[in-house]
């Protein structure tokens, strides 16, 4: 449609807005846009409280997108520079502190709003047909959000960004063959160096922030696409008014814009409290070792990584070396994150949604929940934490024997998912949605 | 777990106990694991406590800063503990430096290496690296040691580096170790059989000052290195009371605005 075939704006209540909107909307598809995706997106209007944490997330990335940009203004990416520039940020630039708690908080933010988002898609199926490549760019988020996390981490430049940092490139010098090429390249050095923080610093502040914001944009597309899934895992397109509307559908804007402003008072609330009275939260969120600064002739007693990756470290400590390799363990981190990709498919169930699913599905997940959080207080801790067992199991220490039953669990969840959701007993899905 | 929900609960609950003693609000990191599992004294310091953490700044300057830096920290910082310029400059500034440059020290780090096996680090964010407790603990856990080529050791950090800067307060003291007694006035043994032993601490030459007061006098300095490991905490909370008192106002309004819009959703 050439431009000036299209209708004229009106209804603002302004003449002179309804005008420029008009050149606007001629040129640019903002009314098209506007209403694909806001006024005329249809939500589902039975959502709940699981459903706030995607804009939540989206809010988190703004928080961290917006003070990324003032702490980039005040932080030296240097070796010799980097931690104490951090403290002047704290210490001499004026309201440097809120900005960086806000920073470092929104990292532990992040990953709690993604983990409730990805539980509440375990929880009704969201993952499920038709929404598979969503939720494949969901992964794929999240796996950038672990870097990102992972190059922030290292730019503080303390004791537990350095030794962190170790541990983790040092996993990548276990791959067979092309391993220590591989984690030197990573390093740009022969030890983590100022030219470590140097790249991680580009990775952390554009490239990988890029990549997040197009994958982002394409999870929202593809979830425009195809719509809203809800807590009763049922589609509201197959009932639709005369004029194409579902009938259980909402429009997105003003419903969940109101709704999701009283999800964002609620959550900052939460953020604020933690951002003003407990900014360390007990060492999870700000590691006390981490305000000794960086010294690569000293290895700290306990190398533990930030909260959020725990799971997978547990898992990475839980599997024995092969043959004096850590490499099983590797694999086993890297297929407990990659196989998210694939369970689309491995879930056979009937119904989508938990409040139709039977026993098996409910049980599966509480034990995957448990295993999940367990596997992640033991990756915070030394696996000596829980003493050791008699001889009867060679001293063998508590917490590893638990960290290896969990792990087991965890990936049993996984490979027994296509025969437990299929034999489990479900319950008929309703044809409308319920509250 | 445990410890991480009475973090949360701690988050939680803190507005409310701020608005009486901020000093609770110091979440003690657990020791160092390399130190061991040394019983850790409570430290008990008020961030509110001007009086204390003057004297603290002043103890700092006297007994720390000679080998020690707190190079992330400027003298007129100190402006926040109700001093003056010239007091500062009088009291606390031994060089000629000026008052807005950083608390740095002219120990040359080649010179600590040679001296005390390590270069003595810098302070500034010690407290928030350490914790009150342990800081508390250490500052007063120094004994003889004959062993050790700089005569003492400590309780809390073995076979640390740095001698007793503050001996000339607190004394001389020694460890002196017993077998254990049980109830019934027999040796007491341990889990491995072995004769339970009981550590003391004897001051065998006074300091300057008594046990109580070299408390004191260590609870000062604690006091103000916690204050310096991040200057800006209690204002911190002073203004997340009053966004917070923002948010809590924002919340019936969003609600309300929430309950308006949705009326007619059934």
């Amino acid at each position: 449609m050439a431009a000036t075939e299209k209708p004229p704006v009106t209804g603002s209540g302004s003449v002179a807005l309804d005008g420029l909107l008009t050149w606007v909307d001629q040129r640019f598809p903002l009314i098209s846009t506007w209403k694909a995706h806001l006024a005329e997106y249809y939500a589902p209007k039975n959502f709940n409280f699981w459903y706030y944490f995607g804009s939540l997330a989206m809010l988190v990335l703004a928080i961290q997108i917006v003070t990324g940009i003032f702490l980039t203004m005040h932080y030296k990416p240097d070796a010799n520079l980097a931690f104490a520039s951090v403290e002047y940020i704290m210490r001499e630039v004026p309201g440097g502190w809120i900005i960086r708690y806000m920073h470092s908080t929104g990292a532990s933010a992040f990953f709690i709003c993604v983990y409730l988002h990805m539980f509440r898609a375990l929880l009704y199926g969201s993952h499920r047909s038709p929404r598979e490549l969503m939720w494949i760019f969901g992964v794929l988020i999240y796996l950038c959000l672990m870097a990102e996390a992972f190059f922030g981490y290292l730019l503080p430049w303390g004791q537990m960004s350095y030794w962190g940092a170790q541990v983790i490139i040092n996993l990548f010098s276990a791959i067979p063959l092309i391993g220590p090429d591989l984690s030197l390249w990573i390093r740009g050095d022969y030890v983590i160096s100022d030219a470590t923080l140097n790249r991680f610093f580009a990775m952390h502040v554009i490239a990988i922030p890029l990549v997040l914001l197009g994958l982002v944009m394409a999870h929202l597309l593809a979830l425009h696409e195809v719509g809203s899934n809800n807590p009763d895992g049922i589609e509201i397109n197959k009932h639709k008014d005369a004029n194409g509307v579902p009938l259980d559908g909402i429009p997105f804007h003003p419903y969940y814009t109101v709704k999701d402003i009283l999800g964002v008072v609620v959550f900052m609330i939460v953020f604020v409290i933690i951002v003003f009275f407990a900014p360390e939260m007990g060492g999870y969120f700000l590691e006390y070792n981490n305000f000794v600064p960086a010294d690569p002739l000293q290895t700290p007693a306990h190398i533990a990584p930030v909260w959020y990756f725990t799971p997978y470290y547990s898992i990475l400590r839980a599997v024995p070396p092969l043959f004096n390799s850590q490499f099983p363990g590797v694999v086993a981190m890297g297929v407990s994150v990659m196989v998210l990709f694939v369970l689309p498919w491995l879930d056979r169930g009937a119904v989508k949604s938990i409040r139709y699913r039977g026993t098996h599905f409910k049980g599966a997940l509480a034990a995957f929940v448990i295993v999940f959080l367990v596997l992640g207080y033991l990756g915070t801790e030394p696996i000596t934490v829980w003493g050791q067992f008699g001889a009867w199991l060679d001293n063998a220490d508590r917490a590893t024997v638990a960290a290896r039953i969990c792990t087991l669990i965890y990936f049993l969840f996984f490979i027994l998912m296509p025969w437990y959701t299929k034999v489990d007993k479900t319950k008929p899905e309703p044809e409308r949605v319920t509250h | 777990m445990k410890k991480l929900i009475g973090i949360m609960l701690l988050a939680i609950g803190s507005p409310a106990v701020l608005l009486g003693s901020p000093a609770v609000l110091f979440v003690s990191p657990a020791a160092m694991a390399s130190e061991g599992s040394v019983r850790l004294d409570a430290a008990p310091i008020d961030q509110t406590d001007v009086v204390s953490l003057q004297s603290g700044a002043r103890t700092f300057a006297n007994y720390c800063l000679n080998c020690h830096s707190a190079s992330l920290m400027r003298w007129n910082r100190l402006m926040e503990l109700g001093l003056s310029e010239s007091q500062i400059k009088d009291n606390l500034m031994f060089s000629g430096d000026k008052v807005g440059e950083l608390m740095s020290v002219a120990m040359a780090r080649k010179d600590a290496q040679q001296w005390f096996g390590a270069a003595a680090p810098d302070l500034s964010v010690i407290a928030r690296a350490r914790g009150a407790d342990w800081l508390y603990s250490y500052l007063r856990g120094f004994y003889r040691d004959p062993a050790r080529p700089t005569g003492w050791n400590n309780a809390v950090f073995e076979n640390v580096g740095m001698p007793n800067p503050m001996w000339q307060l607190q004394g001389e003291r020694v460890r002196v170790e017993q077998i254990a007694k049980g109830d019934d006035g027999t040796d007491k043994k341990d889990a491995h059989g072995a004769a339970a032993k009981s550590v003391k601490y004897e001051l065998v030459k006074p300091g300057g000052l008594t046990p109580v007061q070299y408390d004191e006098t260590v609870r000062d300095l604690v006091n103000f290195l916690v204050y310096m490991g991040e200057p800006a905490a209690t204002s911190r909370k002073q203004i997340g009371i009053i966004v917070l008192l923002f948010l809590l106002a924002l919340w019936p309004l969003a609600y309300l605005l929430k309950r308006e819009f949705w009326k007619d959703v059934h």
